[in-house]
This record gives structure tokens, sequence and C-alpha cells, in this order.
């Protein structure tokens, strides 16, 4: 550093010391230990995201017109002159025709929204699977569901007010989806719109939600939940060191935090790429909306794909009660997504509950050691996989020409026979993944090296990690929750065993 | 730790960098278990050939850098359709644009990971927790603190002050939502039997033919529909066409575009079986159907007409709807069956509704079979 910059930082911080009295935090901000392994960048992919998200919605903005009033197109994209259009689809083919770069950002800020929920959900299932949910970090993990709702709410509001014919058929969807609501569906669906669907006033309270009231609870509560990972510091696995009352890593500065500043670069350039290289949600193609024309293959955004597979799936049962009626997509619409993600609210507690484990806990668990845990999720993820194929039956179909009547009734089957059979096969895994690791520690690791005993008997040369003993055998250690290498390269004296049969 | 706390000015200055840094680390409950030095540090070659990789992404980040300033701002990125000269050099504009930046930004993150690998001490920090309730002390004087602090107000012994302060806060905010949502409540029921929950564009005004016209997306091409135009296993969408309506761009565009207008117009070939549901015997005309295309499940347009089975699919969810059994949904989510609009042919043979769908067209909603319909 240079004799003006080194001068210049000492100003800075004497200023602002005499007036905060920072010192002592600043210290503790770049002391602080963050634990360091590859399943932990999730989170920090997601945030990145949304750092693009912000920056590339912003610019967004600035050519966007949320209004639903007809014009006719005359703008540079040839195959849409003349067209019938609305405002808001003619500023979208602006963006992406008459915006230099417009394109590239448009497509910047649809990848990264993508790529946004797609990280959440990778980083939700590490914390799931490792228990980092436990005590004393249950909010953390209900902030993480929070997002992960308004995430996907998010997104499915960003399309939407394009109004190409795509988006459009979604937003039908949702307002067959209020119109489902028992007792208040039409009311609610009234206050919505403004009216019958779809009106005129729909674009720009989407719009004030997508760019206003959403993004504000979310950076709050991104804040909340990056604030509460930070101030009660990294969970860890167990390792050398590791324990439940201390954090085993690197200091903030410099290690954890250029690393951090580098894994930001990462996703921008990943982003960068798909934006510009691979064609997203191309609106130009869909045509403008027109309630009497469809495509085929309605496939939306991916993290939407769940709740198209639940609407596919369920039967058609109208309850009738009186001489009233519960339309039959209120179930999979509205009442299973509030239903799943309560549940996923909900987890910590109930483990907790379920475990009568009120500890704290900082280290982190195997997915193996906790076999109940790793097969309820491996069960969650069944459902959400079966409903997420179900709202691909058209493309299946198509694909592999199975008629889609039979996708479908493979999916009602498949929803409520799969998980369970998940749930028992993963618990399966679970424990015979400890048996394994149990027996290298006790035994020894498997050399594949037979060896004949003088009396005859073939035994297979083990190398216990632990050594062994005057007379030979192995001596025996305990399972603390670390990776157990079942192939060590070197280990102490190998002991001759004798085989199992 | 807290005896640390009292060094003195001269004392600190005594000490090197090192002991100062161990002295905040211990501070703040931080040790340095192992620090060992980078991969770069082994010898003078490694390091250099580190360095000179390093340097050689920096330029490279450098590089894509100038080639995305200079496709950004020079490559031809006006439209040009397809078959046109520069169709092509216009298609690479965006994958250039994404590829250079690509380069750009992913060689100073590769720099900057191999920085780290290459020359930044690899340390092992241990970190001592302090999660858990705070020491006695803090925890009883700020107990005491609250406590003592609602005792001042007194709101323990003025009950009726403090139910009523309590309600006050509730009302004032039950009235700020009210005030931020009354607004926004309309009632869906205010036309009555007019609500457009039960009604359409096809609903006769004051008396005036409603014909069926052919949706073509442009007002200013009208074309009614007779018999002869629709081939058989034809089928066309068509909206409400009224003659007062000629020339009126925004009331023919409102035609087409008004959600549950949409109608699919087949006609079945000549000896087809219908089995008209009930009440539906007499709202076809001869081997023309006239259907709502406005899927009964969640109000996608069911476009997808499959002329051997007579069936009609929508893409959305894949609800299908047998013609030959009046529109009675067979398979899929749809529970309700496609209305049918009630059609015949007027004196000079053109296509003209008899009235509304007899039935609600759309998605099911709680009041549906309540309607006057």
């Amino acid at each position: 550093m240079g004799l003006v910059a080194r001068s210049l930082a000492r100003g800075t911080a004497n200023a602002l010391d005499r007036r905060l009295s920072i010192a002592a935090a600043a210290r503790r901000q770049a002391s602080h230990v963050f634990p360091k392994h590859h399943s932990f960048f999730w989170g920090e992919f997601a945030l990145y995201s949304f750092v693009v998200l912000v920056l590339s919605g912003v610019y967004l903005s600035f050519f966007f017109v949320p209004d639903t009033h007809e014009v006719v197109y005359l703008g540079s994209y040839l195959p849409a002159r003349g067209e019938y259009m609305s405002r808001a689809y003619e500023s979208a083919l602006d963006i992406s025709f008459d915006v230099r770069g417009g394109l590239f950002v448009r497509q910047l800020h649809h990848w990264a929204a993508v790529v946004f929920v797609a990280s959440m959900v990778l980083h939700m299932c590490r914390n799931f699977f490792t228990g980092a949910f436990r005590r004393p970090r249950e909010l953390t993990w209900v902030g993480g569901v929070a997002l992960l709702l308004l995430g996907i709410f998010e997104g499915y509001l960003g399309y939407s007010q394009i109004d190409d014919l795509l988006s459009g058929l979604g937003v039908r969807i949702i307002s067959g989806l209020l119109l489902s609501i028992p007792l208040i569906g039409t009311w609610l669906h009234w206050m919505v719109f403004g009216g019958p669907y779809a009106g005129e006033i729909w674009i720009s309270r989407f719009y004030i939600a997508h760019v206003l009231l959403i993004p504000g609870l979310l950076i709050a509560i991104i804040a909340l939940h990056v604030g509460l990972v930070w101030y009660q510091k990294h969970t860890h696995f167990p390792g050398p060191g590791a324990r439940e009352k201390n954090v085993v890593g690197e200091r903030a500065v410099p290690g954890f935090g250029t690393n951090t500043i580098a894994n930001g670069l990462w996703v921008l350039a990943v982003l960068g790429l798909l934006a510009g290289a691979f064609q997203i949600n191309p609106v130009f193609l869909w045509g403008p909306y027109d309630p009497s024309a469809a495509s085929t293959y309605i496939q939306p955004d991916w993290y939407a794909g769940f709740l198209i597979g639940g609407l596919r799936l369920w039967p058609r049962a109208e309850i009738h009660l009186g001489s009233y009626t519960v339309p039959a997509p209120f179930w999979p619409g509205v009442f299973l997504p509030l239903v799943m993600f309560a549940l996923l609210a909900a987890y910590p507690f109930l483990e907790r509950w379920a475990n009568r484990d009120w500890r704290h806990h900082q280290l982190l668990q195997r997915p193996r050691d906790n076999p109940t845990r790793t097969a309820v999720g491996a069960m969650g993820l069944t459902f959400y996989g079966v409903l997420f194929a179900s709202g691909a039956t058209d493309v299946l179909s198509a694909t592999f020409d199975v008629p889609f009547e039979l996708l479908v009734w493979a999916g009602r089957i498949g929803v409520i026979v799969l998980p369970p059979l998940a749930f028992m096969v993963t618990k399966r895994i679970c424990v015979g993944l400890q048996r394994a690791d149990r027996d290298v520690l006790e035994r020894g690791a498997h050399t594949g090296v037979l060896q004949e005993r003088p009396d005859g008997v073939y035994i297979e040369v083990r190398r216990p990690p632990g050594g062994a003993d005057r007379e030979g055998r192995p001596i025996p250690l305990d399972y603390g929750g670390a990776r157990v290498d079942q192939r060590p390269a070197t280990s102490p004296e190998p002991v001759g065993e004798e085989q199992q049969r | 730790m807290s005896s640390e706390k009292d060094l003195t000015g001269p004392e600190l200055q005594r000490m090197s960098r090192k002991e100062l840094v161990e002295l905040g680390n211990s501070l703040d409950g931080v040790r340095v278990a192992a620090e060992e030095p980078g991969r770069g540090a082994a010898d003078a070659r490694s390091e250099r050939r580190r360095r000179r990789l390093v340097t050689l992404l920096l330029v490279a980040s450098l590089m894509f850098a100038g080639a995305f300033i200079w496709v950004y701002n020079l490559w031809p990125s006006a439209y040009v359709p397809p078959g046109a000269p520069g169709h092509t050099t216009y298609l690479f504009y965006t994958p250039l644009l994404g590829i250079t930046f690509f380069g750009m930004v992913a060689a100073l993150a590769a720099a900057m990971v191999l920085y780290v690998k290459s020359f930044y001490p690899n340390e092992v920090a241990v970190q001592e927790l302090e999660i858990g309730p705070s020491p006695e002390t803090e925890r009883f004087t700020a107990a005491a603190t609250f406590a003592e602090a609602g005792e001042q107000t007194g709101f323990g012994r003025r009950t009726m002050v403090r139910r009523l302060g309590i309600t006050a806060f509730g009302i004032l905010g039950l009235v700020g939502g009210m005030v931020g949502l009354g607004g926004l409540v309309r009632n869906p029921w205010e036309g009555r039997d007019d609500s457009p929950l039960w009604t359409t564009g096809w609903k006769p005004i004051g008396g005036e033919t409603v014909y069926l016209r052919i949706a073509t997306g442009d007002p200013t091409d009208i074309r009614r529909v007779r018999p002869e135009d629709i081939d058989q296993d034809g089928v066309v969408t068509v909206v409400p066409f009224r003659e007062s309506e000629r020339g009126d761009i925004e009331k023919l565009r409102d035609a087409e575009s008004s959600p549950d207008n949409p109608v699919q117009l087949l006609r079945l070939p000549p000896d087809t079986q219908v089995r008209n549901l009930p009440g539906r015997e007499d709202l076809h005309h001869g081997d023309f159907y006239a259907f709502s295309k406005i899927c009964t499940h969640l109000g996608c347009p069911a476009t997808l007409y499959d002329s051997q089975q007579q069936i009609l699919l929508c893409p959305c969810h894949q609800s299908e709807f047998a013609i030959t059994e009046g529109g009675r949904p067979i398979f899929g989510p749809a529970a309700r069956p496609l209305p049918q609009l009630p059609i015949t042919v007027d004196a000079d043979g053109y296509f003209v509704a008899r009235g509304d769908f007899p039935d609600p067209v759309g998605p099911s909603f709680w009041e549906i079979r309540r309607g006057s319909h």
C-alpha cells in the first residue's frame, strides 16, 4: 500500500473510531471465524443471485411499462409489427430489440431468478440433511422458508407481468385459484384484480408487489437471516478440534472475505454466460396474450412446476356443501402448497419435540447419522419430485411417445406410493452406511488381501485406523460423527481377520 | 481476558504487530491453531509460476473486458429479420456479450482463487462460542430494569386504563388495515344476475342479433360465419359480433380480448352420435356445436381438438372434454362440462347466438351453483 493510501485509511479509521468507537467491533468482525465446506456455498450463491436480481431489476424498471392498455406494435421486431398487444408486452419487446444490451439484461434477470430459487432449494436441503436448523438456529430456518416462499412468488409475479401468451395463462391460473378459495374466493379475486379476470389494474398491482413490496420483504428477511448466521456463528462438521462450543475455520479477513467475493464473481460470471448464450423465456416468440390462444407445452419456470404437477394430478372432485361448491383446484393449488410450506417451517419444532432434544447444536450431522430425518427428507423430496415430474407430463408424453393419461395415472399412484418407499429405503441405506463406518473403526478398513492361516482358514487383512494391540487385535475407535476413511492409504499395521460368511 | 484490556499506551507501543494480533484474537476468543504458508511459498520457482498465472488471468480478464466493451458498443445490435443481410451477425450480439462477460468475470474470479490458494496462509482458526443465556448479572439486571419500568408505568394497577389502552391500539391497527384494504374491496355480486361471473359478451343487449365472428385478431377484418364456411371436422374460434359495432375498433377489440368470450365452433361428421347433456338437447345447430373455449378447471383455453376422437384438450392441466358427450369432462382435473352456446342460423344463413351461455363460463367458485342459471 502506498503512503497516501495508508495515511488515508488510517485517517478514515481514526475519524470513524473517534465518533463511533468501533475499533473493538471492527476487529471482532475481522477475526470472526467461518468454517470451510463446499456445501456451505449454496447460501452464498443464493445471496449473490439476489444481488444480481436487484441490480438487473432496477435496470429493467427504467424501460418496462406496467400497463395493460392496448397498443399496435410498431417497433423494430418485424414479425410482431401491426399486432395488438398491451403496453407492457410492447415494452418487453422494446427491451429485447430496441435497447442496447437490453435482451442480455432481461435474460440475466430471468436466469438469476431461476438460479436464486434453485440455490435456495439446494441450500435448504443442505441445512435440512445436516440438522443445521436445530436449536439455536430455528429462527434462521423459518426465515429461510419464508425467503423460499417469497422468492417463488416474486418469480411468478415477475414473469407474469410481461403479458405474453405463456405468462397470461399463468395469470389466468392464479385468477382461477383465487376464485377456488371457499367462502371468500370471489371477494378475494375482486380485491386483487379489481373485478373479473383480467381487467386493467392487475399489472400495476403485480408490478408494485414485484419491485417494492416483495423485494422489501426479501431484503429485510435476508438481512435477518444472514445477520443471525453471522451473530450466532456458522455451524461446522465434526472434525479435528471441532466441538459444540467452538467454530473451526478461517478468519473473515483475509481468507473468508476474499473467497466469498470470488464466489460472488463466479455466480456473476455464470449468470452472464447463461444470459448471453442461453435463451430464456423468448417472449417475442410466444406472442402477446390472447385469451383464446395457447401453445402446446405449457411450462412455467421450474420452481412453479410442482404446483402445475399437483393441479394436473388432482382428480376432478368438486365438493358440494348444500348449494355451495369447493372447487377441485383449491386443494392442490392453494391448500397443498400452504401445508407444504407450513410443514417445512414447523420441521425444527416437530423434530425437537419428537426427539425431546432441547440442547444447543453447533456440530452438524452427517445425513446417515440421523436416519429418520434423512428418510423424512427423502420422502419429502420424492413427493416433490413426483409433483414436479407430473408438471411436465405433456413434454414427457411427446418425448417418450407415451399417452399422457398413463403418465397422469403413474403420477397419481406414484405420489402416494413412492414417498413411503423412499422413506424405508433411505432409512435402510443410512443404517447400512453407519454400520460400514463402525465396521471400519472397530475392525479396520478392507484391503482385499487374503491370507491363509496355518490352520487353513483364509483371513482378510484389515487396516484398523486405531492400530493393533500387542496380540494383533485391532484397537476399536469411537465414531465421532466425522467422515470415516474407508480405504486409508497408509494406516497402522494391518491385522488379519477371519472372513465373514 | 479482562486484565489484558488494561494495558497502557506505552506497553502497547512496545508490542510487536504479531503480539498485538494475538492479543486481539484472544480478546475475541480466537486462536490460530495452525498456519501453513500457501502453496506458492514452497520454492521460488513455484512462487514465480503462480504469480505469472495470476498475472495472466488478470490480463485475460482485462482483454475480455475490452472485447465486451467493443461488442457492446460496436457490434450491430439492431434487429435484422431472418433472410435479410446481417441477420446472422445480429444473432451473435447477445451471445457474444455473454461470452465476453463470462471471460471478464470468470478470469477475475479464477485469479482471486488462485492467488488465495497460492499466497494466503492456509490457517485453521478456532473461535470459542458464547451461545446460550447471558451471564446471570446481565439477566437479573435486565429483568429488574424492565420489571421496574413496568411498575413505574402503573399499568398493572390501573386495569381499566390498561385494557382500554390495549384495545385502542388494537383498533388503531384494525382501522389502518381497514383503510388500507377497504378501498380494494369490490362486490362481485353488484350486478346480481348481470355479474360478470354469470354473463359473457354473448349476452344479448336490447334484442340486437349477436353473430358468430371469426377471431381474426384484426378489427378491420370482420368475417361472420356460415355453415358452409366450415369443413367437416373443422374447428374455428369465434367471438360475439353485433352490426352496431362495425367500425368501432375499441368494441371489436374488446369482443376479442374479453377473456370469457372465445367459443370453439365445431362441425362434427354427419352421422356422429352425440349424447347431449340434460338441458342441452337443442343448443346445437345440426352438426354444428359451439362450446366455450375457456376450460372449467382454471380458465386456460381448451384449444387442442382431436378430431378423431372428438375430444377437446386443455394444454395447461390436460383436462379432456368429450364433444360427443356434450362437452363432459372425461379425463384430468376439470370437473364441469364446457358450457355450450345456443346457436342457430339466421335468414341470411349466418350463425347467430340464441342467447348467452346457460352455464357459467370459466373456473368454478364457491357460489357457482347458486346462480339463477
